[in-house]
Formats: C-alpha cells, structure tokens, sequence
C-alpha cells in the first residue's frame, strides 16, 4: 500500500467515524485510535497523536455552531480545564512511561465504558436541592435559553466535578480522545448541569484539553503529517457533515449501531493489549 | 478585599453580564471557525504537495521510529514550512490548529479583564500556562 491509498483509506474512514461521532453525540475521536491500529496495524503512538489531532479540529468546527446557542457556560469550562489541562498533560507524559499494551487494555475499559453510558438515556437534572456555596463563589450559576424563556440553573459538587474533570484530562492525554463519557459523569451526573449546558461547555473544552496534551505528543514526535493530515481532514468533513443531516437521521438506532461497534472495538483493544499484538 | 470586590461585582444586574458573556462567546466562536478553516487549508494544501511527490512511496507506520526532529517543535515546523517542504506545510497546518484553543484561552483574558473578572483572568492564566508549557515541550 502507497501514501496515496493509504490517504485515501484513511481519509474515508475517518470522514465515517467524524459523522457517525457528530449523529450520536459521541464523538469520533474515540473510533480513530481502534481504526488506525486494528485494521491498519498503525503503531499505537502514531494512531493516539493524530486522533488529538482530529479531537481539536472537531470541537473547535461544533464550538463555533454551538456558542450562538447560549447553552455553553464559559466560567465553568475554564475552570474545569485547570484539572483537564493538568490532566491531559499528566496522561501525555504517562503515554512516554506506559508499554503500548497496557495503553491498549486501559483504552478498552473506555471503550466498553463509552459504549455502556450510550445505551443509557440521557437524563436531565433538576434543581431541587441546594447548590454548592462554591458554585455561587465562583460564579458558576447561570440561566440557558428554553421553549419557555431562560431558566436559572445551579451548580453542585464542584469539588467532584473538578476531580473527575482531571481524570478526563489524564485519560484524554494518554489516549487521544475527548473523554466525552467521563465529562458527562462529572458535569451531568456530579455537578448536575441540565444536559444541554453539559453537552456544549464540555464540546467547548475538548478542544483545549487537547491541544495540552498535543503540544507534549508533537514534542516528542508522535505526529505524524503524513497520518494525520487525512485523520484531521476526514473527521472535520465527517462531523460537519453530520451536523448538517442531524435533523433527518434516525438517531435512535445509529446510537445503537455506533454503541455496539465501539463495544466490539473495546473488547478487540483489550484482547489486542494482553496478547502482545499491539 | 477580593471577596469584596467580587461579591460587588455578582450583584451587576443579571441581563448587562449576560450580553457580554453572549458576545464575548461569538467572538470566541467565529475565533474558532476561522483558525480550523485556516489550519485546515494550510494542511490540506500541504498534503496534495505530499502526495504528488511521495504519493507512491510506501510508508511505514507499523513501527513506532518518532518523527524527524524538525518536525518536532514550534521553530522547526516554521522553518520547514518556509522552505516548502510539503510536510513541513502540513505540520504548520497541525499547529495552527493547536493554536487555535489556545488563541481562545488568551482571548478570554482580555474577556475576562474587560468585565473586570479578576478571579477569572488568574484562572484564565493558569490555563493559558498549561498549554504554553505543553507546546515548549516542557522547557517553559
């Protein structure tokens, strides 16, 4: 196989992975990695670099459509990118420590992770008990538009929600991915922001937690152009295309599809990671 | 003093905050767009170079052998992509796109500062210290 076959492989595959990431919400990050290393037995550390890469260019492309809406909560998210910033630069220099395969197994337990919290609904919390004094200190509490006008929203457990956000940040850094699943767990779950606000403000901070750990990976030459440029190209055309027919598609059963392909993949990491074969 | 000053400044009516933060948020929105459709030109233009001159060649990518080290840092991509080596150009078109967050983390301080957010300028800061360390490779 060429540079020119590969490109173009690579580039279709990402632009799959970019739009079936932007139809369920899931990002396309996370199937990148498992792509470039399962079916084109890339090595690992080249696969992890050029999908951070892809991880910007998504978030900043979805930010950009996003921020009009007035759901994303600025304070909040930068914040919460101390720990994912500090995080993602703690995983970047563990990725230089850790072997591959143990790298490999770790991004299997996200996977099937990922692919459980999909089959879950999402669930939207309401605001009945009292939210946390440092919300209110930190200025966190803020109102998102609705059907019925703006509604105020407030803040709780912060000081969790900061310890999960590191913990995002660490895994985005040692595995190229956004970590939408561990940001969801800490804002919607810990800090109980209604869904919407969650989604938006944690699309906004994908994007800067890993460009801190893709400083590190380009430091150390872990990008390649030749790899990355059609992962970047692919995945960016992919999710603005999928914004585009979010409308007409059947969400539903893609979600189901897409949750059980990242599913498979995890297992295959796993099973990859413990034999050696990565 | 801080405390004070910041317990004041909550007590600004919710509605001339609200529309700074919205147009603060377009800014940084359109700030967004612009440096992916930039970085993403640079690199794709980089890349039809790549592949009319290396576009048969095989690559090798099932061994992990880093990346030649001027493709490895800030200055080194630069002057790369100044001596049109096509895959200096595309790695330029990588780093604008890392960039790009990081231009929106140093924009928010002058965000922050206009509303006279001080608490938010030094976490702005910090944040914007992270990623400048991470893009020296460590030596910041």
């Amino acid at each position: 196989m060429n540079y020119l076959e590969l490109t173009l492989i690579i580039g279709g595959g990402s632009f799959v992975a970019g739009l079936l990431g932007a139809l369920t919400g899931l990002g396309g990050g996370v199937v990148i990695v498992p792509l470039l290393t399962l079916a084109l037995g890339v090595d690992l550390r080249y696969a992890i670099g050029a999908s951070l890469i892809a991880v910007i260019a998504t978030s900043s492309g979805a930010a950009a459509a996003y921020v009009k809406e007035g759901y994303s909560n600025i304070r909040i998210g930068m914040f919460l990118e101390i720990a994912t910033t500090l995080g993602a630069l703690g995983g970047a220099f563990l990725a230089g420590v850790l072997s591959t395969q143990v790298i490999a197994v770790i991004f299997g337990f996200v996977l099937i992770y990922s692919a459980y919290l999909s089959s879950k609904p999402k669930e939207d919390h309401s605001n009945d008990i009292q939210p946390d004094p440092l919300a209110v200190r930190l200025r966190m509490n803020s109102s998102y538009p609705t059907s019925e006008g703006m509604k105020q929203y407030t803040v709780h457990n912060v000081g969790t929600g900061f310890g999960l956000m590191g913990l995002a940040g660490v895994l985005s850094g040692l595995l190229g991915i956004g970590s939408g699943a561990v940001k969801v767990l800490a804002m919607d779950h810990a800090m109980r922001l209604p869904f919407k606000v969650s989604t938006t403000t944690s699309n906004f901070m994908i994007g800067v937690t890993a460009a801190a750990s893709a400083g590190v990976y380009l430091n150390r030459g872990y990008i390649d152009p030749g790899l990355a440029m059609p992962v970047m190209l692919g995945v960016l055309a992919g999710s603005l295309f999928g914004a585009r027919v979010l409308m007409a598609a059947q969400v539903k059963a893609l979600r189901i599809v897409f949750g059980i392909v990242i599913l498979v993949m995890g297992i295959e990491m796993i099973y990859n990671g413990l034999a050696g074969k990565i | 003093m801080e405390e004070k000053n910041f317990r004041n400044k909550s007590s600004v009516s919710p509605e001339s905050s609200k529309w700074t933060d919205l147009r603060v948020e377009i800014i940084i929105g359109n700030l967004l767009r612009i440096g992916v459709i930039i970085a993403a030109t640079v690199a794709f233009l980089g890349g039809v170079f790549f592949l009319i001159s290396h576009g048969i060649e095989k690559p090798n990518y099932h061994f992990f052998n880093s990346e030649p080290s001027p493709l490895r840092s800030v200055g080194g991509v630069i002057s790369e992509a100044i001596s049109l080596h096509s895959s200096g150009i595309i790695q330029l078109g990588l780093l604008l796109l890392i960039l790009t967050p990081i231009a929106r983390v140093a924009f928010s301080i002058f965000a922050f500062l206009e509303e006279k957010d001080h608490l938010y300028v030094i976490v702005t800061l910090i944040v914007l210290t992270f990623l400048l360390f991470s893009l020296s490779g460590g030596k910041l």
